[in-house]
C-alpha cells in the first residue's frame, strides 16, 4: 500500500509530504526512540506520540516509510519544515495509537 | 564534516556538539547517505546508522559532545567516537539493557531507556570501550561489509 492510499483511507492529515508513492509494508508502534531505532522495520508506518526533532532522525535512519503522529500530537513548525526539507512524510491523526496502527494493519492485510 | 580520501579507505570526520539534540543524528545521516551512494547493502547501512546514532546521542547526553571518525574500507566500516566527558564508572553495568543514568529531561525526549550501549553492541560486529574517569571515553565499533 502506498502512503497516498493510506492518506485517502484513514482520518489523517499531512503535516509534511515526502514521497507519497512510497510503499508501506509494515506498521510499527513505539515512543521510546532507542527501541524504535533498533526495532522499526524499514518501509514501516511508524505510529508514535513522540513528536520532536529526534523522531525525524530516527525515522530517517531506520528508513521508515512515514511517521504517523497519533492522539493529535502537535509538531512545532520548525520541525515540520525540517521534515519537509528531508523529504520525510509526517501524518497526524487524533485517533489513539492502537486504533491507528490497527487500521493501518487492516489496510495492509486487505 | 571533513572528508579525507586515501586509498583504499575513505575517512569521514565529524564534530558532535554538546547538549544539542536538534543536531544529533546529522553525522549518522550523512554517513548513511554516503554509504547509500557507495552502494553498500541496506543491512550494513542500517547497522552502522543505528550504532552511530546511539553513540552520537550518548555523546550529547553524557559527554559534552566529542568527535567521530568513520573509516570506510572494502572490508568494513569503522567508527571511532571520542569524547572528553566524565568517563564510564562501571562499563559492565552501562552495558546492561535498561540501565541508564540519563537525566529526566532526556527521558522526556524519548531517550534514556538504557538501550544505547546494548544497541551499539548488538548492531556492530566488534565494539571496544576505552574509558578513563575524568578524562573521557573512546568507543570503537566495526561493521563488516561482507
Amino acid at each position: 500500500m502506498t502512503i497516498q492510499t493510506l492518506t485517502e483511507k484513514l482520518p489523517v492529515s499531512i503535516l509534511s509530504e515526502g514521497d507519497l508513492s512510497r510503499q508501506i509494508t509494515k506498521v510499527f508502534c513505539c515512543d521510546l526512540l532507542s527501541i524504535a531505532m533498533s526495532k522499526a522495520p524499514a518501509d514501516c508506518a511508524w505510529v508514535t506520540v513522540m513528536g520532536n526533532v529526534n523522531t525525524l532522525a530516527v525515522a530517517s535512519l531506520a528508513d521508515a516509510a512515514c511517521v504517523i503522529l497519533a492522539e493529535g500530537t502537535v509538531l512545532e513548525e520548525a520541525i515540520v519544515e525540517k521534515a519537509k526539507m528531508q523529504g520525510i512524510t509526517v501524518l497526524s491523526t487524533t485517533q489513539p495509537v492502537f486504533e491507528t496502527a490497527l487500521s493501518v494493519y487492516r489496510l495492509l492485510e486487505s | 564534516m571533513d572528508v579525507q580520501s586515501s586509498t583504499p579507505g575513505v575517512v569521514l570526520k565529524y564534530v558532535v556538539s554538546p547538549n544539542d539534540f536538534t543536531r544529533a543524528g546529522e553525522a549518522s545521516s550523512n554517513v548513511k547517505n554516503i554509504l547509500k551512494q557507495m552502494g553498500i547493502s541496506p543491512d550494513v547501512i542500517r547497522k552502522v546508522s543505528i550504532a552511530m546514532y546511539e553513540g552520537e546521542i550518548n555523546m550529547v547526553i553524557h559527554a559534552n559532545g566529542g568527535d567521530i571518525t568513520v573509516t570506510i574500507t572494502p572490508e568494513k566500516i569503522e567508527m571511532v567516537l571520542r569524547d572528553d566527558g566524565p568517563g564510564i564508572p562501571d562499563v559492565e553495568k552501562a552495558m546492561q539493557a535498561g540501565y541508564s543514568t540519563a537525566p529526566e529531561q532526556v527521558r522526556s525526549l524519548g531517550f534514556g531507556a538504557g538501550m544505547g550501549l546494548p544497541n551499539m553492541k548488538n548492531y556492530t560486529d566488534e565494539m571496544k570501550i576505552d574509558t578513563v574517569l575524568g578524562v573521557g571515553t573512546t568507543v570503537t565499533m566495526s561493521v563488516y561489509i561482507s
